[in-house]
């Protein structure tokens, strides 16, 4: 950082930024994003354990657009599973993927740090102890769950921010991330004491904590999605802001941009949307990570192009993912959380291995 | 670092899955393992082979005389190896809610001095904080017990207490229903009530024989779904409670699930798939633990066209029965042939 303030510091930032700025998102890449998600959306939609007919499945959805009457030749039970268990199963993913992809880029160039997930800072753990109490404390049916899933997130993420940005100069964010890390192990160890001592509801905490789809339905797609919305427009919107993160915060600095007040502005925003997907889909680890450094290897690393292509690409490999779940083993679910690691890591590795050559 | 978090988290669910699929599975090829391996760690191989084979024939020489007479010492050939208990146990502490339910219904539950934080029956049990998932040896021990039932034992706890001199039996969950008739003898001979155990387990037979030929005759096999919890875990009839519902001439959903039994019989079912084979009856075993009731599964979201829905074949279990393999299954068969009776009737 010393550098900036040489002659030669300017020259040197600017050299890394150029390549940067020459880099925005192409319309090829949108155009195979949306196909994509859309191909992603068509799978997820008509392959599943109840072997509904392609056919039907087709003409019940154009029955279900506006002002169109198609007889899909469904029966009453075939059309309930369609409409009220795989449509929203469907969505659910590939919002949560959009979610957990576009938060990971986000905490990553927040942070600059490539191992950067979205429960960097706790939102894991948090959610973690607030479906545990709710599970344990909370009324039957489990009304509270999200809820309290959601809340212990942002309270978690907020400690840690709160303590990271108090005890730390305001621009260390390493202080930030040990924060995170401290607050990660505190609140697992109050979740798992909690649990420990109602071992009755141990079943149904540890499914949660390995993720699930299984009980999907629109209530859960109804809750993430006003949350889901203002975090993918809100980190979308501040992509170049991101970019400029990447030079460095000192340089950003320069810029007349109050690194504080980003920050905190891009971690609000990706805690909100992380968090709403931890509240309906528990925890579900690598999309964060390996989604958002595939695009950087395959598009480029500006955040303009990260930023939009994870959102995209992590709602079509969460969809692609769970169609795994509940296909290779149908009609028993395997974990989606066990899918997205066997499934991702590899492919990861190889992208990984195919760009090095390069 | 995010990451190690993450595969902590995932570690430790790992095992308290492991922990939980064992409590149901009552596999002992792993407790044998172990006392196999600890024999090799105190004396070598040769005193692990005779460790292992000669009990097995002693526990025959001492096993049940026809009468009731306590006759100590006995030696008990258990999951966790082979168990010699010396005088007639006086203060027993019992971990396993099932072993808790045996030992009051075969007259031993005056010599029951602490029972675990689970043991909810019976009510006169003496419930304590002690925890059968993570026992604490001190804790055990500071009530001064001469002998300790578990269902397993995944802490290691026989070989911790071995030195204090008290013995650990292991009575792992039953995989036929045989296992619940061999456990209640078991803890007869332990307890010195071999007489009371025998009459139980007679009883016990008579009644299960009775509700088995009571039932209707039915042209097709009624289907059923048993719902563990509302993430949709279940059962394969390879299971003990599969094995229960099998008695009756029940087939069950989930089979498909798991054919060959390799995922242990416990598969989390895929909602599609539960709504389209619309099983003539569903069974709740998640009433306690999740809140879940007929009105509940008719009210979620593409559920209620089913026909168990809507006919009222929704059965709401108690979730300790279902999920025990004691004296009280004996309950349960009765209300699930009491429900195949009305479906039956009905249809």
């Amino acid at each position: 950082m010393a550098l900036a303030t040489t002659p030669a510091g300017p020259l040197a930032a600017g050299g890394q930024a150029r390549p940067v700025a020459a880099t925005r998102l192409r319309w090829p890449a949108v155009v195979l994003a949306v196909i994509a998600v859309i191909g992603a959306f068509a799978v997820g939609v008509f392959v599943g354990p109840a072997g509904l007919p392609v056919s039907g499945v087709l003409r019940e959805l154009v029955d279900r657009l506006p002002l169109v009457e198609v007889d899909s030749g469904l029966t009453s039970v075939q059309e309930q599973v369609l409409i009220q268990v795989r449509l929203p199963r469907v969505v659910l993913a590939g919002l949560v993927g959009a979610m957990l992809a576009g938060g990971g880029a986000a905490y990553q160039g927040v942070f600059r740090n490539p191992l950067a997930d979205p429960y960097l800072l706790g939102v894991a753990a948090g959610g973690g102890l607030g479906a545990t109490l709710a599970i344990v404390y909370g009324p039957d049916g489990r009304a509270l769950l999200p809820i309290a899933a959601f809340a212990g997130g942002i309270v978690a993420v907020a400690i840690t921010y709160a303590v990271g940005a108090s005890v730390g100069r305001d621009r260390s964010n390493a202080t930030i991330v040990l924060a995170g890390v401290a607050v990660t192990s505190f609140f697992t160890a109050l979740q798992t004491y909690v649990q420990l001592q109602h071992t009755d509801t141990l079943r149904e905490v540890y499914t949660w904590i390995l993720g699930r789809f299984t009980t999907a339905n629109w209530d859960d797609v109804r809750l993430i999605l006003p949350y889901a919305v203002l975090s993918a427009v809100g980190l979308v919107l501040h992509r170049r802001l991101l970019d400029v993160l990447r030079v460095g915060e000192d340089e950003a600095g320069t810029l007349g941009i109050s690194i504080r007040r980003l920050r905190l502005t891009l971690v609000v925003l990706a805690t909100i949307g992380t968090g709403a997907a931890v509240a309906v889909s528990g925890l579900i680890g690598f999309v964060g990570i390996i989604v958002p450094h595939t695009i950087r290897l395959v598009a480029g690393a500006s955040y303009r192009i990260v930023v939009p292509l994870s959102l995209a690409g992590g709602a079509a490999f969460l969809v692609l993912a769970d169609v795994t779940a509940r296909s290779l083993d149908a009609p028993a679910e395997l974990p989606i959380g066990v899918v997205t690691a066997f499934f991702g890591a590899p492919f990861f590795l190889v992208v990984l291995r195919s760009r090095r050559r390069v | 670092m995010s990451t190690h978090r993450l595969g902590r988290a995932a570690a430790l669910a790992l095992v308290l899955g492991a922990t939980l699929t064992c409590a149901a599975c009552g596999d002992d090829d792993t407790t044998s393992a172990s006392a196999t391996a600890a024999a090799t760690d105190a004396g070598g191989a040769a005193a692990a082979v005779s460790a292992t084979t000669t009990p097995a024939t002693t526990a025959e020489a001492t096993s049940p005389p026809s009468s009731g007479e306590a006759t100590f010492p006995v030696t008990i050939d258990a999951a966790n190896g082979s168990v010699e208990i010396t005088a007639q146990p006086q203060a027993v502490i019992s971990l396993s809610p099932t072993a808790t339910e045996m030992l009051y219904a075969i007259g031993a539950g005056e010599q029951v001095i602490a029972v675990d934080d689970q043991s909810n029956h019976p009510p006169e049990a003496p419930m304590t904080d002690l925890s059968g998932f993570t026992p604490n040896v001190e804790a055990i021990s500071s009530y001064g017990p001469d002998l300790v039932v578990v269902a397993d034992d995944p802490a290691g706890l026989t070989d911790a207490l071995a030195p204090l001199g008290i013995p650990v039996l292991s009575l792992p969950a039953a995989t036929v229903f045989d296992d619940v008739y061999t456990q209640l003898e078991q803890l007869g001979v332990a307890t010195g009530h071999v007489g009371e155990a025998a009459e139980v387990v007679a009883g016990m037979q008579a009644q299960v024989d009775e509700i088995v030929a009571g039932l209707p005759e039915t042209a097709t096999p009624l289907t059923y779904y048993h719902e563990l919890d509302n993430t949709f875990f279940s059962v394969t009839s390879d299971t003990f409670i599969g094995q229960v519902y099998g008695l009756l001439g029940l087939q069950n959903i989930a089979d498909a699930a798991d054919p060959d039994g390799a995922a242990g019989g416990y598969p989390q079912l895929n909602a599609e798939f539960i709504i389209t084979e619309d099983p003539d009856l569903i069974f709740l075993a998640d009433v306690k633990c999740c809140g879940e009731s007929a009105e509940t599964i008719a009210a979620r979201p593409g559920w209620a066209d089913m026909t168990a829905v809507s006919t009222g074949a929704v059965v709401e279990l108690d979730d300790d029965v279902a999920s025990r393999w004691g004296p009280r299954i004996v309950d349960l068969l009765g209300q699930v042939s009491e429900a195949v009776g009305e479906v039956s009737a009905s249809g």
